[in-house]
């Protein structure tokens, strides 16, 4: 399949089941320095601090821990593997579910590293609109599921 | 010399692990203490993660065969409400960097998507089918699953928005070029 952009021309190809395995191989690979690099840092992090410096940290502010939250995430990047990796980890330390939610969130919905690419391809107030109102909305969606998990469970 | 433009050829994530290993030996120095201790949390983490990873690898490999740009390109072309529907789904089952997707997008909006469907369809790249079972190991089923429910919601309360704004923006170009 072909497809025409700005004067050039974009093949879109058909993948084999090998070439979907290497392509699988090679994000993981990719992914693989970062993921050993956190869990190894994570690690030492989680034999040095206690856990009640997380619970001073993130109080009982729901909007204030998900802004933390959201504020961590979005200046991250990287696979979204780590983001989950690391945010299991924070909240098995005591972080509060709000604060490592809208992580999570905006770890995976802003791309402040993407935001030059987008604004080329795609125009500049859109990428900077997206993106805001990407980072407003991991305040919104942490606090929402956790305000229907409570019920829930 | 050659080592030297290999070590620059290194992409950052390499350099971040260097230096964390650097710092475990450091430490290894210090403190015997800390340094087993982040060893012990370390062979934990591992021993949890690594049979996810296989199943992962197993879904990526499944989503990179079946869900081709050709194929989320194909159904992106519906339209009324249907659109919105292909547009969250196509997001989901998209896979690849999201740079990619940004010249397939751009085109897709000469040929009349509009920017809320592109943000909906951006936003809802989030959800990665391969990695739930790693989530649901880290957090609950019924997390990740009001999580993801909330997350197309918010998807599509983005797109609407983003319309609403960027249709502002070209209403007031227009009345000034009148």
């Amino acid at each position: 399949m072909m497809i025409k952009l700005r004067g050039m021309n974009l093949k879109i190809k058909n993948n084999s089941i090998k070439q979907s395995a290497l392509k699988a191989a090679k994000g993981l690979w990719m992914a693989f320095p970062m993921i050993l690099g956190t869990i190894l840092l994570i690690s030492f992090i989680s034999a040095i601090v206690p856990k009640s410096f997380y619970a001073s940290v993130f109080r009982n502010n729901y909007i204030l821990n998900s802004f933390i939250g959201s504020l961590i995430g979005s200046i991250s990047a990287g696979n979204p593997i780590t983001s989950y990796i690391f945010g299991g980890e924070m909240l098995n330390q005591g972080v509060g579910l709000t604060a490592v939610t809208a992580f999570l969130v905006a770890w995976v919905t802003v791309g402040i590293i993407q935001i030059p690419a987008e604004s080329a391809i795609l125009g500049k107030k859109f990428a900077l609109l997206r993106n805001v109102t990407a980072f407003i909305l991991a305040i919104v969606v942490a606090i929402i599921t956790v305000l229907i998990l409570g019920v829930m469970l | 010399m050659k080592f030297k433009e290999k070590l620059k050829q290194l992409p950052g994530s390499w350099y971040f692990l260097l230096i964390v290993i650097l710092g475990y030996i450091i430490i290894s120095i210090i403190s015997t203490k800390i340094y087993l201790a982040s060893l012990v949390f370390f062979n934990q983490i591992i021993l949890k993660v690594i049979p996810i990873f296989i199943l992962v690898f197993a879904l990526m490999t499944l989503s990179n065969y079946f869900i081709t740009p050709k194929f989320i390109i194909k159904h992106l072309k519906n339209k009324g409400l249907k659109k919105w529907f292909f547009v969250i789904i196509g997001g989901i089952l998209s896979s690849g960097p999201i740079y990619m997707w940004y010249p397939l997008l751009a085109d897709l909006k000469n040929k009349g998507l509009n920017y809320g469907l592109i943000a909906c369809f951006l936003y809802n790249r989030a959800i990665k089918i391969p990695l739930i079972p790693l989530m649901i190991i880290y957090f609950s089923w019924q997390y990740i699953f009001v999580l993801l429910l909330v997350m197309i919601f918010a998807s599509v309360v983005q797109g609407v928005l983003l319309n609403k704004i960027m249709e502002e923006k070209f209403k007031k170009i227009g009345d000034k070029k009148e």
